[in-house]
């Protein structure tokens, strides 16, 4: 272990800090938001600026668009500290830049690198994920999305339900069944879908937040080249799982659990209750600093796993908890601070009264989202069971 | 010893629960909790023609003059379904400060409330604490101040003002001085607002100017068993929506109700349920028969169905899987009725330090 900072990060952190500083007017307004899908100028300059600088898209190949850094663990840990420390917006995030990227790094073509990194990591295209159907929740493989050939194009029929930001998406990563005789995982393709093409028809759908959207997205005679698969024909399952690992990975980012924490201490200094202070509150400080160790074992553990993963290691069943603690802690931040607020922490819709624009009413809720999507609790707790302590499979219907 | 419903109590919560299954099923809800006040003249008579009214307004009044056992069968029923109703300020806060009335105050009102000829508010929240600089205060006969998160304000013609932290007051809400502002919450089947106090006249004290002893923790005591057993009946339709939902949707060939996960889920909702459906009845009958334990039994009430009722609905939501995130699916309206019940008349730390200093510990 060796985790001092030496004078060459003490230099990193001091230049970021004055970067924020000098800068933080610039960058979009609502903090560090995950979801993605918003192209305008002021993200997309910011975003332009970060990269420039090596504080977005670090690691990403220079013959991308990205800064080409080698990985640094300390230094993507200054990043995350900083970013939370100043409450600025620490780029574009979401499905296109966290998940798809990585996964074409791993599994594209020279072509589709080219073609995508690049718009992708700069704001410019905004990708939504298409796995889920009515009938493929848990049961994802189950995809019955279609893709039949015809000529150099697939033609896709079927349906897409849960798609978050398809309504403002420009390209869909989808999972889509295109060899129908070669079984249930076999039979899936990794499919790149320009949101444009005709056929495509989004529906939005409400989420119990009133707030943030997903959609329906149908299909009928869509017409892709194949060109636009991701690896090979029928390898899309194994594909699919890259982009989830990294999703699950996004979802309980350690940065975005620290901003979060950052801001809950912050809220119990300010809030009142007959004069004094929530966090001289000693049963609710208790709790806070229960979360403070989960999130610092949060972001410990996120340490970890990127050490053995450029390490080429496999760190086992530890890589395999992260979504689901890290979800439940962003979801007992939010509880903590609505308790915290007492009756103010259940106003919303602009109310009078209101804290943060309903910000912590909406992580309340959008985290038990998140609990749910990109795998639902249920099913992680399946995975670490079987994956990673090789518990058997739960006996098939009879 | 006989802990159960009595006959009588098990015919009003059947002729209630189907009532509202008929003419207030959610597709009404959100109607109702659309419009301005989240109030439906029709709904509350016919509450009033069910005898849910005046469940607690003496018969010489012309209610049915029954106990907080009953009025939280009422509320259980209300939150079960989501209903929008001002019941607990009209029907259960109303009866229980206006016991300490004048008898020309309860000749006064009381009829009406029975009658769902009025629509009372509560601002009684100063009573438990204060926030943002809220509270009431009285000097020359005049009242200032503000009063936050006012239950039931939405449609009442009056409201029941806590003063000073001790006294009660009636004022009306086209009193002069008197603002109301609406204060929107995550739950929208019922309102809230802000009442903001500009030298104005209360209509007349409850009990007199000099207040009564007790009446303060007496309307609290009543109004948290209220806010449990909303929570109660809020948990049972969750429960109810999760199973019915684990044995219909189909994952991997099989219903979801066979995975042991989904079978726990929910065993461990209903777990938690019964035994607090108990803790409420027993709340609820200490507050008339055990005075001794009344204050301490509401605080658990409260404070125990807000945590466990937190839970549920989240668990709830979780057997849904996607679909129980939307808000084309009911399932949220619980959802949010039970955080709005969590946190009024105190979240449950705050009523847990209450149980505590009450003990002396
Ligand atoms: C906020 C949000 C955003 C989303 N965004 C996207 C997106 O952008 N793109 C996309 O493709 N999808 C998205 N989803 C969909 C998400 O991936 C699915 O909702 C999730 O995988 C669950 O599937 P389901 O909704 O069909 O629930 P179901 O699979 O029907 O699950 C219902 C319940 O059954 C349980 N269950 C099912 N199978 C098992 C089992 N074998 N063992 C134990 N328990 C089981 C589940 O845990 C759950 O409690 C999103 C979902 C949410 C909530």
């Amino acid at each position: 272990m060796d985790l001092s900072f030496g004078p060459e990060y003490e230099t990193f952190r001091a230049e970021l800090r004055a970067f924020l500083e000098a800068h933080r007017e610039r960058a979009p307004r609502g903090g560090i938001v995950a979801a993605g899908g918003s192209k305008d100028a002021a993200t997309l300059a910011w975003q332009k600026l970060l990269i420039e600088h090596g504080y977005a898209a670090r690691t990403i190949p220079k013959q991308y668009g990205g800064y080409g850094a080698e990985p640094d663990i300390l230094k993507r840990v200054i990043l995350d500290e900083e970013f939370a420390r100043a409450g600025v917006s620490a780029g574009v995030g979401g499905q296109g830049p966290d998940m798809l990227v990585p996964t074409l790094l791993e599994h594209g073509s020279e072509e589709q690198k080219q073609r995508w990194i690049g718009p992708t990591i700069r704001g410019e295209v905004v990708w939504c994920q298409g796995y889920s159907e009515p009938n493929a929740g848990s049961d994802l493989a189950n995809v019955q999305t279609r893709a039949s050939e015809d000529g150099a194009d697939f033609v896709v029929n079927g349906q897409k339900i849960w798609t978050t930001t398809a309504h403002l998406a420009d390209m869909m990563f989808g999972l889509i069944r295109t060899e129908p005789n070669e079984g249930k995982h076999g039979g899936l393709s990794y499919l790149l879908i320009p949101m444009t093409t005709p056929g495509i028809e989004v529906r939005p759908l409400g989420t119990m937040t009133g707030r943030a959207e997903f959609n329906e997205v149908f299909f009928t005679d869509v017409r892709v080249p194949q060109a636009n698969v991701v690896g090979r024909r029928g390898e899309g399952w194994k594909i699919a799982n890259t982009t989830l690992k990294h999703e699950r990975n996004m979802l309980a980012s350690a940065g975005g659990l620290e901003a979060s924490f950052a801001r809950l201490v912050e809220l119990m200094k300010s809030e009142t209750r007959d004069g004094r202070r929530a966090i001289d509150d000693p049963v609710l400080r208790d709790r806070l600093l229960r979360l403070e160790a989960r999130v610092a074992a949060a972001k410990y553990h996120s340490m970890r796993m990127l050490t053995a993963s450029l390490k080429k290691e496999f760190p086992g069943v530890a890589a395999l908890v992260t979504k689901l603690s890290g979800c439940e802690i962003s979801h007992q931040i939010a509880a903590l601070a609505i308790d915290a607020m007492g009756e103010l922490g259940v106003l919303y819709d602009g109310s009078k009264h209101l804290r943060a624009f309903g910000m912590w009413q909406f992580q309340y809720m959008f985290s038990l989202g998140l609990i749910i999507g990109g795998g639902t609790a249920q099913i992680q707790k399946n995975i670490i069971a079987e994956r990673g302590l090789g518990m058997p499979r739960e006996p098939k219907a009879a | 010893m006989d802990f159960a419903l009595s006959d009588e109590q098990k015919l009003l919560e059947q002729s209630l629960r189907r009532y509202l299954a008929e003419s207030v099923p959610a597709t009404r809800v959100r109607e109702i909790m659309a419009t301005e006040t989240a109030h439906d003249a029709k709904l509350w008579r016919d509450l009033a023609e069910l005898g849910a009214a005046g469940v607690l307004v003496p018969e010489v009044h012309g209610g049915s003059g029954l106990a907080l056992l009953d009025a939280a069968l009422v509320q259980q029923s209300l939150g079960h379904a989501a209903a929008p109703a001002p019941f607990l300020a009209t029907s259960v806060l109303g009866p229980i400060a206006f016991a300490a009335g004048t008898p020309a105050q309860q000749a006064e009102w009381l009829p009406r409330i029975a009658a769902a000829q009025t629509v009372l508010g509560a601002a009684f929240t100063e009573l438990v604490h204060r926030r943002d600089a809220a509270g009431v205060r009285e000097s020359n006969g005049r009242l200032d101040g503000t009063a936050l998160f006012v239950i039931d304000a939405g449609a009442a013609a009056a409201f029941l003002v806590a003063v000073d932290r001790a006294r009660i007051a009636l004022v009306a809400r086209d009193a002069a001085g008197l603002t109301a502002t609406p204060l929107a919450t995550i739950d929208a089947t019922r309102r809230v607002a802000e009442l903001r106090f500009e030298s104005v006249a209360p209509a007349e004290w409850i009990g007199g100017a000099a207040g009564v002893p007790e009446l303060a923790a007496r309307v609290l005591a009543a109004g948290r068993v209220a806010l449990a057993a909303d929570v109660l009946g809020a948990c049972e339709r969750a429960i109810e929506m999760a199973v019915a939902y684990a044995k219909q949707r189909v994952q991997f060939g099989r219903p979801i109700a066979t995975f042991q996960a989904v079978k726990h889920l929910c065993a461990e909702m209903i777990a938690e349920l019964e035994p607090a459906r108990s803790l409420v009845w027993y709340a609820a009958h200490a507050f008339d028969h055990r005075p001794e334990e009344a204050v301490a039994m509401s605080l658990h009430a409260k404070a125990h169905l807000a945590e466990i009722g937190t839970q549920i609905v989240r668990t709830a939501t979780e057997v849904h899987g996607g679909i129980g995130f939307t808000s084309e699916h009911d399932l949220h309206l619980w959802f949010k009725r039970v955080g709005l019940d969590r946190q009024l008349l105190g979240g449950p730390e705050v009523v847990r330090a209450e149980g505590a200093a009450l003990h002396g510990w």
